[in-house]
């Protein structure tokens, strides 16, 4: 089984990004990079997947040069190698997704797992586009019933059953779950609610600084990266005014009634 | 021609509330662009919710009515819309922010070599739109540079749509052979409630981490039930098993602005804040004073919930 999985470098969600004064775009001043929370979710899955069904993760990263710490990251969780299209900057799903297809072309994965949206864009494209284009079978925002602090976590099972050709895993949707069987060749976003991923230990740390990054050039592989998603201004949102504290259940509900009046 | 055509979910016969806010976005756009609303159900027995859509004033209402698409599926929900956007001559293809849509726009917009704009909060200009970045840390104003767009479309920034003329229906007669799809469908399991869904209450009372134990929802239930409103959680109790992931409100989850909302033993993660501060007035209750979610609270109290929250109750009873 060859897994690919797939990783953004994003700035660190806990931190709050401050735009610059003319909305151009964000202070990146001391700003700390991660993987992207979503994608970490994915590494694992792809982790586990290859464990219980043996073979290879290759960890794909479309990004800035900067991104080789990303994807040592996940070399470091457990993946056997990387390949790193880089582009002068992070690229719009439209053109990620271009940039991953090449990536299947040369490696011809059996699962890709990506995260389902990445925090910074929040536009949550990339695999649903990536399975189109693939013309590959899709399931997006897989979870798992279990509670991620129960015993079945801690025994690191995929959630993700694979047997005779297909996958078969439960996804998210509003108001309920449902149950989705895929054909390989494919596709699979993870949801939040999937697995809790793994620290990098310290061997996984030495080892990871050994293993190959492959590195190919947006500019080679796309020729025209040009955004066809234009951000052409930044704002603020609307801040809230500060509130009040009240002593008192009592004091609550008057407020509530008389003052809000939304009781 | 430049129409703009919104899918509209549906459910138990009835549109759903965030397609009514995704028709009026279709309303506002169709008329920056000069161009016509068009509207697509797509659906097994359709049956009534026809006549609802046909309320809007729409230039026309396009049905995909049959078996095969009795249950969503991406593959051939896609094929539906993409023919709907050729019928209806559209440039913007669009529906609100769901679970479906998350999942089958990508995929109209790779059909289309369109470029798509997620969780739209406003129209700016007929190809430039707001929406969310860095978890509503940023609003961003995005021009789409494609002959087509693609949208989802954030339901609580949209009120529900003017009525207008009864639009004429064109049904199309289109059967998607599911067993050529790649992915098959097998079951669905639905969470019924007899509560609102909390992205439609007027009231929402979500619980956290404070609560200690899976038992104590309870809490939540019965204040939401005092108000008639609807539950939510935050991520750490979603992740915890303690409720559905389905209640989640946050970046990630679902995101609601009700005309009060109730963050009981919810610290406040930036996360949980960007998916419940468009809501008009936000009650916090924790024992930590020092809580980021008194940030945005309008009235904060900062006690013991357990204490509190069945006084609240009874005072409200």
């Amino acid at each position: 089984m060859k897994v690919l999985t797939v990783i953004k470098r994003v700035e660190d969600p806990e931190i709050k990004v401050k735009i610059k004064g003319d909305g151009s775009g964000i202070e990146t001043d001391q700003m700390k990079y991660v993987v992207n929370p979503f994608d970490e979710i994915a590494v694992e899955e792809a982790l586990r997947v290859r464990d219980a069904h043996s073979g290879e993760l290759i960890v794909a990263c479309v990004g800035p040069k900067d991104a080789t710490q990303q994807i040592r990251t996940a070399l470091a969780m457990g993946a056997n190698r990387g390949v790193h299209v880089v582009a002068d900057k992070n690229l719009d799903p439209h053109n990620e997704v271009k940039a991953l297809q090449k990536v299947v072309e040369k490696e011809s994965p059996d699962l890709i797992i990506l995260g389902k949206q990445s925090v910074d864009d929040d536009l949550g494209q990339v695999g649903a586009l990536l399975a189109q284009q693939l013309g590959w079978s899709q399931i997006s925002f897989t979870s798992k019933e279990e509670s991620l602090e129960g015993p079945e976590e801690k025994g690191k099972q995929t959630a993700l059953s694979i047997a005779d050709g297909s996958l078969q895993a439960l996804r998210e949707v509003d108001g309920g779950v449902e149950v989705l069987k895929a054909k390989l060749p494919a596709v699979v976003t993870t949801e939040l609610r999937l697995n809790v991923p793994r620290y990098a230990s310290l061997p996984g740390i030495m080892k990871a600084k050994k293993k190959p990054i492959e590195e190919l050039a947006a500019k080679d592989l796309l020729g025209d990266t040009s955004s066809i998603i234009k951000v052409i201004g930044m704002e603020a949102p609307p801040s809230r005014a500060a509130g009040i504290k009240v002593e008192n259940i009592g004091e609550l509900v008057e407020k509530l009634k008389n003052e809000a009046k939304v009781i | 021609m430049s129409n703009v055509l919104i899918f509209v979910e549906h459910a138990e016969g009835e549109v759903k509330k965030s397609s009514l806010a995704a028709v009026t976005f279709g309303q506002e756009l169709a008329k920056v662009k000069g161009g016509e609303l068009h509207l697509a159900l797509i659906g097994s027995n359709l049956g009534e919710v026809v006549d609802q859509a046909r309320k809007y004033g729409a230039a026309k209402v396009h049905t995909f009515d049959n078996a095969c698409f009795e249950n969503y599926q991406a593959e051939s929900y896609t094929q539906a819309l993409v023919a709907g956007a050729k019928a209806s001559s559209a440039t913007m293809v669009a529906g609100a922010t769901t679970s479906s849509t998350k999942d089958l726009m990508p995929r109209v917009a790779g059909e289309l070599e369109a470029a798509m704009a997620s969780d739209v909060m406003a129209v700016v200009g007929a190809n430039q739109f707001k929406r969310p970045m860095w978890a509503g840390d940023v609003i961003a104003t995005v021009e789409l540079a494609t002959d087509t767009h693609i949208a989802t479309v954030r339901a609580t920034e949209f009120d529900d749509p003017a009525e207008g003329g009864e639009s004429p229906v064109e049904a199309h007669d289109l059967n998607v052979d599911l067993s050529s799809l790649k992915t098959e469908f097998i079951s669905i399991k639905q969470v019924k409630s007899e509560r609102p869904d909390a992205t439609s209450a007027d009231v929402v009372v979500a619980g956290g981490r404070g609560l200690k134990a899976q038992e104590n929802f309870k809490l939540i239930e019965d204040l939401a039930d005092c108000l008639n409103g609807g539950v939510g959680a935050s991520r750490a109790i979603c992740d915890a098993g303690w409720v559905p992931n389905d209640l989640q409100i946050g970046q990630t989850g679902k995101v609601v602005a009700p005309n009060l909302y109730f963050a009981i033993g919810i610290s406040g993660a930036i996360q949980h804040l960007a998916g419940m501060k468009g809501s008009k007035v936000i009650v916090a209750i924790n024992k930590d004073p020092d809580a980021p979610i008194f940030q945005v609270s309008d009235y904060g109290l900062v006690a013991d919930l357990f204490d509190v929250v069945p006084e609240l109750i009874s005072s409200l009873k």
